[in-house]
C-alpha cells in the first residue's frame, strides 16, 4: 500500500493540482480570456489536434536536427578542449562568454543571414544547447586520472588510442547527464526563434492563437511543448542509465 | 646477469626548469631478469625513477639505456602496476586484463583473429593469481586485493620484458599482501621478466628481490646498493629467520640515518 502510494504519487498530485485549478477557476469565475479552466484546455486540444499536431512535429523535428548539430559539435570540440590543457585554457573564457549571451538575442541577427523559417530555429536550437555538451565532454577527459594515463602511455598507446580506449568511455556519464539538459534547452530554443521568425511550429502557433485571443489554445500550445521536452528527457534518462549502468551500480553495491 | 638490461649513466632530472632536480646522479645497472626494489623515504623520487626506465620522461642530464637502446619515448615493453588498481570500470576482469593487447603490438593488430588465443592467455593469468570464476565480474564486484590482482594481471598479460611496480601492495591487508608477495615471486620465476619493485616495506624488499637501491630525500640519490643473498626459492618463513632479520635492520638503518637529517 505504501509503496503504491509511493509510485503514484506524481500523478496524483498532477491530478489534484489540475483538480483545484479547475475549481478555483469556476468558483472564482475567473475570465477563460486570463486563465482558462483545465477543461477548456482539453477542450481546445480536442478541437485544435490537427494544426497542433502539425505545429508540433514542425517543432520536434527543428529541435532534433539543432540537437543533432549540438552532439556533434558538442563531442568534437568537447574532446578538443578536453585533450589539451592549453586549448582548453584558451577557449575556456570565450566559451563561456558566449553562453551567457541569451540566445534569443541572435535570432533577429540569424534573420537577416537566413530569413525566417525552420533554419533559424535549427540554429538557435543548436546555439542554446551545445554548451553544456561541451563543457560535459571536455570535463570527463580532462578528470582522467594520470596513472592510468602513464599505464597506456607506457604500453605506447597514442593519444587518439587513449582517447578512445579510456577518455571517451570514461566520459560517457558525464556526456548522458548533459544530453537531457541539452535536450530541453534545444526545445527552448526552438519555440523562441518559431514565436518571433517562423510560420510554423508550436512557437507560432502560440503567437497566432494569442493574436486572435485563443488563451485556451496558448495554453495547449504550452502543454504540448512541455510534454514533448519530458518525454524526449525521459528517454535519454533511460538511455544514460542503459548506457553507463557501470557509473552507478558501484554506489548502489557499496551502499 | 652480466649484461646490463637497464643502465642509468649519471641520471639528472627536474620536471621544470626553474625547480630543484628530483634526482640527481643516479648510475645504476640492473641485469635482465633481475628483481631490483627501490626503497626510501617518500617523495624521494621512487616513482620518477620509474617514469625514467619507462621513458615517460626524459632525463635532464646523462642516460637512460634500455634493452641495449637509449630510452627516447615511451617504451612498449614494459607493464606497469599503481598502488591504485587503476581498473576501468566499464570493462569486465578479463576485458580490463585483455586491454594491453588491444594496444601493442604484435597483439594489436591481430587481436580480432586470435582474440580465442588472447583470451586463453589471459584466463591462465586470471587463474595463476586466483581470481578464476572473476573474470566475467565489474571491478566494483571485487575487492581490493582482487583488484590489485587483476591490476597485476593486466600488466604481464603482453608478456613485457619490464614490469614496474610502483608500492602495488601498500593499499592491502598484510595478509592479502603476503599472499601477492608469493604470487608475484612465482609469476617471476616461472616466466623471468625483469621487475623494478618501488615499496616502503623492507621486508617486501628483502624478501621479493635481488637487489636493494636506498634511496636518500629529495634530491634522490642512491646512497646504498644491498644484494639480497638468500636462496631462492624462498618461502614465506625465511622472513623469519635471522639472515632475513639482519638485512631488514640494516636497511632501516641507512633509511633511520637519512630520516634524521
Amino acid at each position: 500500500m505504501q509503496k503504491n502510494l509511493e509510485k503514484y504519487s506524481p500523478a496524483l498530485l498532477v491530478i489534484g493540482l489540475l483538480l483545484i485549478w479547475e475549481f478555483i477557476c469556476r468558483a472564482f469565475k475567473v475570465d477563460p480570456f486570463i486563465l482558462p479552466m483545465p477543461s477548456a484546455i482539453w477542450d481546445s486540444l480536442i478541437e485544435y489536434r490537427g494544426p497542433i499536431a502539425t505545429h508540433a512535429w514542425q517543432t520536434f523535428w527543428t529541435t532534433m536536427v539543432g540537437f543533432a548539430i549540438s552532439v556533434v559539435v558538442g563531442i568534437l570540440l568537447g574532446s578538443l578542449l578536453g585533450s589539451s590543457a592549453l586549448i582548453y585554457r584558451a577557449c575556456y573564457p570565450l566559451l563561456v562568454g558566449f553562453n551567457s549571451i541569451p540566445k534569443a538575442a541572435f535570432v533577429p541577427i540569424l534573420v537577416v543571414w537566413c530569413g525566417i523559417g525552420t533554419t533559424p530555429a535549427i540554429i538557435t536550437a543548436f546555439l542554446i544547447s551545445f554548451f553544456p555538451i561541451v563543457v560535459n565532454v571536455a570535463t570527463g577527459l580532462a578528470t582522467l586520472e594520470p596513472e592510468l594515463e602513464d599505464v597506456l602511455r607506457a604500453l605506447g598507446a597514442s593519444r587518439v588510442e587513449i582517447l578512445r580506449k579510456v577518455g571517451l568511455p570514461r566520459s560517457m556519464p558525464f556526456f548522458f547527464a548533459s544530453l537531457k539538459v541539452a535536450i530541453t534547452l534545444a526545445f527552448v530554443g526552438t519555440v523562441v526563434s518559431e514565436i518571433s521568425a517562423s510560420n510554423a511550429g508550436i512557437g507560432y502557433l502560440m503567437m497566432s492563437a494569442s493574436s486572435s485571443l485563443k488563451t485556451p489554445l496558448m495554453f495547449a500550445g504550452v502543454i504540448v511543448i512541455s510534454v514533448m521536452a519530458m518525454v524526449m528527457y525521459e528517454a535519454f534518462a533511460l538511455v544514460e542509465k542503459s548506457m553507463t549502468g557501470w557509473a552507478h551500480r558501484g554506489q548502489q553495491t557499496n551502499g | 646477469m652480466s649484461t646490463k638490461f637497464i643502465d642509468f649513466d649519471h641520471v639528472w632530472l627536474k620536471y621544470n626548469p626553474q625547480s630543484d632536480f628530483a634526482i640527481e646522479d643516479v648510475s645504476v645497472g640492473i641485469g635482465e631478469h633481475e628483481f631490483v626494489a627501490i626503497v626510501g623515504p617518500s617523495g624521494c623520487g621512487k616513482s620518477t625513477f620509474m617514469k625514467l626506465c619507462t621513458g615517460l620522461r626524459p632525463p635532464t642530464q646523462g642516460t637512460v639505456i634500455v634493452d641495449g637502446r637509449e630510452v627516447a619515448g615511451p617504451l612498449k615493453i614494459t607493464g606497469m602496476a599503481f598502488q591504485a588498481p587503476n581498473l576501468l570500470p566499464w570493462r569486465t576482469t578479463l576485458d580490463n586484463v585483455l586491454l594491453p593487447l588491444e594496444i601493442v603490438e604484435p597483439y594489436k593488430s591481430t587481436f580480432r583473429a586470435k582474440r580465442k588465443e588472447y583470451v586463453d592467455r589471459a584466463m591462465r593469468l586470471i587463474e595463476t593469481v586466483g581470481l578464476k570464476g572473476w573474470e566475467q565480474k565489474f571491478p566494483w564486484e571485487l575487492s581490493g586485493g582482487m583488484q590489485q590482482r587483476a591490476s597485476i594481471c593486466r600488466a604481464l598479460v603482453h608478456e613485457p620484458k619490464l614490469l614496474m611496480l610502483d608500492e602495488p601492495f601498500g593499499a592491502l591487508d598484510a595478509f592479502t599482501r603476503e599472499e601477492l608477495w608469493c604470487i608475484l615471486r612465482d609469476l617471476h620465476a616461472a616466466n623471468p621478466f625483469t621487475v623494478v619493485l618501488v615499496t616502503h616495506d623492507l621486508r617486501e624488499a628483502t624478501f621479493l628481490a635481488d637487489t636493494v637501491y636506498v634511496m636518500s630525500k629529495r634530491p634522490g640519490r642512491i646512497i646504498t646498493t644491498r644484494h639480497i643473498d638468500l636462496p631462492r626459492p624462498r618461502d614465506l618463513d625465511v622472513t623469519y629467520t635471522a639472515p632475513f632479520a639482519a638485512i631488514v635492520a640494516e636497511l632501516r638503518e641507512h633509511i633511520g640515518a637519512l630520516r634524521k637529517h
